[in-house]
């Protein structure tokens, strides 16, 4: 109990006479927010990229590929592929007709806002049913394109990103022009990134015969995936990969999001043993401005302990501090920052916000008392360890 | 000159906040080198980028084929001195996720809009004779073990052969190095004449095509004449330089540069502040120590330069030892992922923009701590002293 009481009275001590130090400690806060902020930005970048690859993928949509095809762009059905799909079971039927979707995914050079450069813009040829099969997608702005025209639906990241996506406004590509008649929303999932077309105006467009990349379907219940997979396995006419939608996004999502991390983590490392130093000369000046006082302490009858362990809790503390004051920036700065970058997987733009979450700010917190304690740990050793007598006579 | 005993002295009057300042220093100069490294490596794309090559593409999407008529075509157009087809063909080895370059091409045509190439002649030989032969970059080979004589198996993401067969099989002929010390090798070449015969989608086409200017040829007007030349045809064209067209592919990424600049402007930040406090500190506890130097005649300006010098070196020892071992780091790291992320390597450039951050850092962050001391009158110092 005293040795409690002992700690807490010397840890207030040092906390009142704090504003004594006011700027080395305000360097080391500073240097510990500068570590957290970095971790917090870069990190929320990685997050907030699978969060949008994650929400587009659903455990009731199953996604037919071909064969060994890494994404939708590399792969191929051709249209009798698709019509053997369309009779298989497991998959969801409104009436007679199967709620599904055929694609063909390809892309279209369309400037963007922020660099007024070209960027590759996915262009994907669905059919009607393509609000069916997705989750939370749906039409917000005007209506859903005619069926043999050329006309786009596009989506809300897409248009937020890219010029001339205005509703209502015309568009070429090549010498092919489509006139804008709706925006669609898909809750921030990666469809948003999309502009959508009538499959068939696109296979004309781009020449692609009858022949489709992708084949979305509603899923009947729980097993219905495993039916499936099993029917298309069987069948030797076919030769395609099902995944349910979420399995499909969360492997496109891995490199991108893996990079992000590849360097945000080692980043943040370094940066955390610079903060270390600055946070170690903080409480070395700390102690050695405190050293009459620490001594009399101890001449007084506190023990070592209670000079160590609160030194310790002092610079835990300016790190915690440092650490909320660098968690307030990143999330008021960059949550919620749309960018979009090209993704390996499907070679073109994903549209998304940057996610400063919870999780990210408590990681950083956690890494700002890890460098407090690291910091005041040398330092506190020394002053526990400072000889009484020597330190009064410097008085 | 002659102060720098009284400059180094009194910069380890205080041993250990001195050390973990210059460590702060080198942990930032650590970080700017290899980021600068890699930031760079995001902005040129790594590509061999000569101005005097153009690429031709189509004019929708790069992924959208050209027909190979247009080699001859683009061959004709006066200011053209060489022109070659490539490809994308997406394959990879063994592991999917890690997808390098391989480019259906023609060797002679390849070596003439590329001539920092270089393949010893029987090696180029053997490949021209072989219809399944291919050519691999130093990278690729150190990366994969191959050697001369090897048949490596790489998979197509996107072209099947005609039996629907997905795994091609090549035989090494030769490896090839470049004369470019910014270029890279990490990708590998194989026959067009035999891709276009074996593979599902038919002949007749290429990704884009890559051509060399003649000397004193106008990038600007080749590129129009071709593109004019394609113009309201099923297939029109988009002519960039080499440089540009890679710069266009970095843009994508979204603006790599500006997080570097953010972290390296919060690094630098903190930068300032550590050392600008350990200076401060250090004019502080020295007030006496100055007044005495007054005293015995030094002018307020050659107090002012001892203090900046001081903080100027401080930067220097730290900022030397950072860049040196973010130097070593960015070897490891480019050697590490030099196949998918190439051209991770420290420039001459980075290196000056250092040591002017070094200075620049050491003059800011000791400005204040040196102007206050220069403006110690004796009697006050000595007095507070």
């Amino acid at each position: 109990m005293r040795a409690i009481q002992q700690i807490l009275a010397v840890t207030w001590l040092n906390i009142l006479n704090l504003p004594r130090r006011v700027a080395s400690s305000t360097v080391a806060v500073i240097g510990v927010a500068a570590v957290v902020l970095v971790f917090a930005a870069v990190l929320s970048m990685a997050k907030g990229f699978e969060r949008t690859m994650l929400l587009a993928g659903s455990d009731d949509t199953a996604i037919v590929v071909r064969a060994g095809a890494t994404s939708e762009l590399t792969s191929g059905l051709a249209n009798d592929d698709v019509l053997i799909v369309n009779t298989a079971p497991g998959i969801l039927k409104d009436g007679d007709a199967p709620v599904m979707s055929a694609e063909l995914f390809v892309i279209v050079d369309v400037k963007k806002k922020s660099t007024n450069t070209e960027a590759n813009l996915p262009f994907r040829g669905v059919q009607l049913r393509a609000f069916d099969v997705r989750d939370s997608t749906q039409l917000v702005e005007g209506r859903m394109f005619e069926e043999g025209r050329n006309e786009l639906v596009v989506g809300r990241g897409a248009q937020y990103e890219f010029q001339g996506l205005d509703l209502g406004a015309t568009i070429q590509f090549g010498r092919t022009e489509w006139s804008i008649v709706g925006v669609f929303d898909a809750g921030g999932g990666v469809a948003e990134s999309e502009i959508w077309t009538d499959a068939r105006v696109l296979q004309g467009a781009y020449r692609r015969g009858n022949s489709f990349q992708s084949v979305r379907a509603r899923l009947e219940g729980p097993n219905s995936l495993a039916v499936l997979d099993e029917y298309l396995e069987n069948d030797p006419r076919i030769d395609v990969d099902v995944f349910t939608e979420r399995e499909w996004y969360s492997s496109q999502a891995e490199g991108t999001a893996g990079f992000i991390r590849l360097l945000g983590y080692p980043i943040t490392f370094l940066m955390a043993i610079g903060a270390v130093f600055g946070a170690l000369n903080s409480m070395y000046s700390s102690v050695s401005t405190r050293g009459t006082e620490i001594a009399t302490l101890r001449a007084l009858g506190f023990g070592p302990i209670s000079v160590l362990i609160s030194t310790i809790i002092e610079s835990t503390l300016l790190a915690l501090v440092g650490g909320l004051i660098g968690g307030a920036i990143a999330y008021i700065a960059f949550n919620g920052y749309t960018v979009s970058t090209l993704t390996q997987a499907s070679f073109s733009q994903v549209v998304f916000d940057f996610a400063v979450t919870f999780d990210l700010l408590l990681d950083g917190i956690v890494t700002a008392l890890i460098i407090g304690l690291i910091g005041g740990l040398l330092p506190a050793i020394r002053a526990a360890r400072m000889p009484v007598a020597q330190a009064l006579r410097e008085l | 000159m002659k102060y720098f005993g009284l400059v180094w002295r009194s910069l380890w009057r205080k041993r250990i906040r001195t050390s973990l300042t210059i460590l702060s220093v080198v942990v930032a100069f650590l970080l700017f080198t290899l980021l600068s490294a890699i930031g760079q490596a995001f902005n040129t794309g790594g590509a061999m980028t000569g101005a005097q090559r153009l690429v031709v593409i189509d004019k929708i999407t790069i992924i959208n084929p050209l027909p190979i008529s247009y080699l001859q075509r683009i061959a004709a157009v006066p200011g053209v001195e060489a022109v070659v087809q490539l490809s994308w063909f997406g394959g990879f080895y063994q592991d999917p996720n890690q997808q390098f370059f391989q480019g259906p091409t023609d060797p002679d045509a390849y070596l003439d809009v590329y001539p920092e190439i270089e393949i010893p002649d029987e090696q180029l030989d053997a490949w021209r004779n072989n219809r399944v032969g291919a050519v691999i970059g130093r990278q690729i080979s150190n990366q994969y073990g191959w050697e001369i004589g090897d048949r490596v198996p790489i998979n197509s993401t996107i072209y099947a052969q005609r039996d629907g067969n997905r795994t091609w099989e090549f035989d090494i002929e030769g490896i090839f190095d470049t004369t470019d010390p910014k270029g890279v090798t990490n990708f590998m070449l194989f026959h067009h004449d035999y891709f276009a015969e074996a593979n599902a989608f038919g002949d007749g086409f290429a990704g884009w095509y890559t051509l060399r200017l003649a000397e004193g040829a106008d990038a600007v007007e080749v590129a129009n004449v071709i593109d004019t030349q394609f113009a309201n045809s099923p297939n029109e064209t988009e002519t960039s330089t080499e440089a540009a067209f890679a710069a266009s592919f970095a843009k994508q990424l979204g603006n790599i540069g500006l997080m570097v600049q953010l972290i390296l402007g919060a690094v630098f930040f903190t930068l300032l502040l550590v050392t600008g406090n350990t200076m401060s500190q250090s004019v502080r506890e020295r007030i006496s120590e100055l007044a005495v130097l007054k005293t015995l005649g030094f002018k307020d300006g050659t107090v002012l330069g001892v203090v900046l010098a001081e903080s100027i070196l401080v930067m220097l020892m730290g900022g030397l030892l950072g860049v040196l071992l973010g130097w070593l780091l960015t070897v490891v790291i480019g050697a590490a992922i030099g196949v998918f992320l190439p051209g991770v390597v420290v420039t001459v450039n980075i290196l000056i923009l250092a040591v002017l951050f070094m200075v620049g850092a050491g003059i800011l962050a000791g400005l204040f701590p040196a102007l206050s001391a220069r403006r110690l009158t004796i009697v006050e110092a000595l007095a507070r002293g």
